[in-house]
């Protein structure tokens, strides 16, 4: 979830530069940035993000800009290695008995960057303030797993409490979690960026905290030029083991990628998250090594409306059917120049609990089984499917050449549905009027199995908008939500995926990738499967 | 002269709450919702959408939230933005300086160029240096904005290093030049045509001969005669012009990085930030009006024949 996609795809066009960089026409000759040049440990490096659309509290940055900033500023009690699993971070240790009442232990030393330490209490007070309803935070719904939610988030009135019943401070590095009902998988959610602890401060005046956070990350904010760049130095007393190889981050805002890439190439700017179209196919020839395609969890499917007479009834073989008639390879590595990979599953890679394999054949092109699964689902009713995209995504190429194969396999007709903007494209989508099939996409909330199937596929998930309801699907997720521990919902929730290919609730297409680029400034640029730059383990070449 | 600024300020009144008042309801009219936009394609928390709606008055009739709008602007309130939750004037008064400067360049250079390219090539119309302008302005006109921004930013940032390829700072002049250059040229080609063919006629004209007849110096007959006479068209042009430098510019705002008025819009509106539109869109339309105004006043100076009564 990095950021709805509306931010993420629209706002990708933001940015400003002013660079802490020298000017002058560079060369985009593809050096290598890995020279042999000394390092800087004080160098200051820029990477676009663009204006943070809300104030820069931990529970309201939806979009990826400002999650950027908290994700930099904050540090949270676990976080993920590259395989998805946990790794403490703040805390010393997350455990629990019956995955209903957890008990977290921090770490000694640390403090917030205005010097005050980092207590038990910092994060009791930050949950019970950002699930508050009064506070309007837009991801205050994530606490709403802790037993007494109901209380500072009713449906309807004022709430009737300050403070969530399940959440109480043992002492000073120790607090105690209650959920309402047990999570087995409850510390995988604890890394995203609204469980972040707050100074005492920002009680007082969390606006003048929302336009300069103080958090207890690797870095620290020093000032926000509006729409110009965000500036954050390097923490002295950070306690954290990702100590930073730099001095610092610039954050520049580019009105278009196109710019920021004009940019890069001139070494003004160090890093781009996301190549923008127009340049993706030269994207080689100008930086060589310094482009970089990186895995990134996020996957993009089309998801036939369930509530449509069309859909309603269907036999899932046609879906199958459907989904084999997609010539996945073809147009990954020609329309969407490599900037898609395949999907295998409806679980994205680098997730804890993605199987290999799962899929079977429904995921590669076969013409022939296409035309013949779907003949014995009975036919596509009425013969004719649509996708409904946003058309200020980029999407249309892509849609057009999945209904090209469609058609070519199957001789269902097939037609792009365009919304002018994803606005529009949501708006249909929440008042359930999309005429056919939609196009679907997901990024992870954290790195597990279970975000990117009960999330989306439950019946009563949120992010279920397709009217998808399966008891069969629902009683195995059911099962992995009452396992005993980590493992057991894994498994059981990878038994829900092999089971969920027979009733087809979306036709997964692709993984997305991250397509960034980094100047001759700057080396050991990586990027994590959240998209994001690995800020700390970034060094500065010294000029 | 009095009676008419002040009849044609007090006409201003209703196309102001016209305008306001379309807009308002274009914005209510357009598919989305600002404050479910914030949850893009994630799970929806519909306590707190209401919550936020709620704070922002956006709960509220039509009307109401309307009537809530005009009352505030008098007090300089131009409502709040949803997602940052900045006051929208402040918002707007990031962005104006950076727009102001961009089109007073922009307007200077189109004058400049445009109207001497003009008034060389009528001088000298049907002759060598007419055809070439004439060449130069059609290419102009016939190649688009960005095409000509993509080129000016690989020429001389890429190939030359002159400049940096994006605007570092919006608010440097000096950056702000090529881009200005850029958003100028349609209008530069447009005003020489203009300027050219107004010169060219009115050589004929026989106020020109009277001139040249009771012997004044052909500089004096040139610039109080001719310039006057031939301006009028040109002055129309450039007061409408005006309007679209601001607003018009988020091509090249894009190319250059410029954080002006045109981004702003855009992403206002691809947000459904209604305030922040009608907003922007109010001060546009009271530039406009008083450009508009100014224009009126300028042709009785340029034309004697002219008079406000």
């Amino acid at each position: 979830m990095r950021g709805a996609k509306s931010a993420k795809w629209v706002a990708m066009a933001a940015v400003v530069a002013l660079g802490a960089t020298a000017c002058g026409g560079g060369s985009g000759d593809g050096d290598s940035g890995d020279s042999k040049a000394a390092v800087d440990p004080k160098g200051i490096f820029s990477v676009d993000v663009g204006e943070p659309q809300n104030p820069l509290q931990p529970a309201n940055a939806k979009e990826s800009n400002g999650s950027k900033v908290i994700k930099a500023v904050f540090s949270q009690l676990v976080d993920f290695d590259e395989k998805g699993e946990v790794v403490m971070e703040n805390a010393e240790s997350v455990e629990t008995e019956d995955s209903k009442l957890w008990t977290v232990k921090l770490k000694d030393g640390w403090t917030f960057h205005n010097g005050e330490a980092v207590t038990a209490k910092s994060y009791v007070d930050s949950w019970n303030w950002s699930a508050n309803i009064k506070n309007n935070q837009t991801n205050s719904y994530w606490f709403s797993d802790i037993k007494g939610f109901e209380d500072v988030h009713p449906e309807k009135g004022d709430p009737k409490s300050d403070t969530m019943s399940g959440l109480k401070v043992v002492d000073e590095k120790t607090f105690t979690i209650e959920l309402s009902s047990p999570i087995p998988y409850f510390q995988y959610k604890l890394g995203y960026d609204v469980w972040s602890p707050l100074p005492s401060g920002f009680f007082k005046d969390p606006e003048a905290y929302g336009e300069k956070p103080v958090g207890n990350g690797a870095y620290e904010f020093v000032k926000w030029e509006h729409k110009k760049q965000i500036e954050l130095k390097t923490y002295a007393d950070y306690k954290g083991e990702d100590k930073p190889k730099n001095g610092g981050v610039i954050f520049k805002n580019y009105t278009t990628v196109e710019a920021g890439y004009q940019d890069l190439l001139s070494n003004n700017l160090d890093i781009i998250r996301q190549i923008g179209p127009k340049d993706l196919p030269k994207r080689k020839t100008d930086l060589g090594e310094r482009a970089v395609d990186q895995d990134y969890n996020a996957i993009q499917s089309i998801v036939p409306a369930f509530y449509t007479k069309q859909w309603k009834d269907i036999d899932p073989k046609v879906l199958q059917g459907l989904s084999m008639a997609i010539d996945r390879d073809t147009i990954t590595k020609t329309v969407l120049n490599n900037t898609r990979e395949p999907a295998t599953s409806f679980v994205a890679k680098g997730v804890a609990g993605f199987q290999e394999g799962v899929a079977g054949d429904i995921l590669t092109y076969d013409a022939a089984k296409a035309k013949k699964l779907i003949e014995e689902g009975g036919g596509v009713p009425g013969n004719k499917i649509f996708i409904q995209f946003n058309a200020d995504g980029g999407h249309k190429e892509w849609v057009e050449a999945v209904c090209n194969s469609i058609r070519k396999a199957t001789g269902v007709d097939c037609a792009g549905d365009s919304k002018p903007d994803f606005q529009t494209d949501l708006d249909a989508r929440d008042a359930k009027e999309v005429k056919s099939m939609y196009r679907g996409g997901w990024v992870q909330d954290y790195p597990l199995n279970v975000n990117f199937l009960r999330d989306l596929y439950g019946s009563k998930a949120d992010g279920n908008t397709s009217g998808f309801a399966d008891k069969e699907i629902d009683g195995l997720f059911k099962k992995g939500d009452n396992a005993a521990d980590l493992d057991g919902a894994i498994k059981a929730y990878q038994e829900a995926e092999k089971a969920m290919f027979e009733k087809m609730p979306a036709i997964p297409l692709w993984y997305y990738k991250t397509n960034f680029g980094y100047s001759t400034n700057v080396k050991n640029v990586k990027f994590n499967t959240e998209g994001d730059p690995i800020l700390h383990d970034i060094e500065v070449l010294k000029k | 002269m009095g009676r008419y600024v002040a009849r044609r300020l007090l006409q201003m009144i209703p196309v102001f709450i016209g305008t306001t008042l379309l807009i308002f309801l274009m914005m209510y009219a357009l598919p989305g919702d600002p404050v479910r936009a914030l949850y893009g394609e994630q799970s929806v928390d519909v306590s707190q959408i209401a919550a936020i709606k709620a704070e922002y008055g956006l709960d509220k009739p039509l009307w109401q939230q309307y009537i809530n709008y005009l009352t505030g602007l008098p007090q300089g309130d131009f409502g709040t933005q949803i997602a940052s939750r900045r006051p929208v004037a402040e918002v707007i008064g990031e962005a104006f300086p950076v727009t102001i400067r961009l089109t007073i360049l922009a307007f200077v250079f189109t004058v400049l160029v445009g109207v001497s390219m003009g008034i060389v090539s009528g001088m000298r119309a049907g002759r060598k240096t007419d055809t070439s302008v004439l060449v130069i302005t059609l290419a102009l006109i016939s190649v688009p904005s960005f095409v000509l921004g993509f080129l000016f930013q690989w020429l001389f940032a890429m190939q030359f290093g002159w400049v940096t390829p994006t605007v570092q700072d919006s608010m440097n002049v000096g950056q702000l030049l090529l881009p200005a250059i850029v958003l100028a040229s349609l209008s530069l080609a447009y005003v020489a045509r203009l300027t050219r063919t107004s010169i060219a006629e009115n050589l004929r004209a026989d106020y020109m001969r009277t001139a040249v007849a009771k012997g004044l110096p052909r500089r004096r007959i040139i610039s109080m005669h001719l310039m006057r006479n031939s301006m009028i068209p040109v002055v129309t042009f450039l007061g409408i012009d005006i309007g679209s430098l601001m607003t018009g510019a988020i091509i090249t705002e894009g190319i250059f990085n410029v954080q002006g008025i045109g981004n702003l819009v855009y992403l206002a509106l691809s947000r459904r930030e209604g305030a922040t539109v009608v907003g922007i869109v109010t001060v546009m339309v009271l530039i406009y009006l008083f450009v508009n105004l100014l224009v009126d006043l300028l042709y009785a100076v340029l034309d004697p024949r002219i008079r406000y009564v």
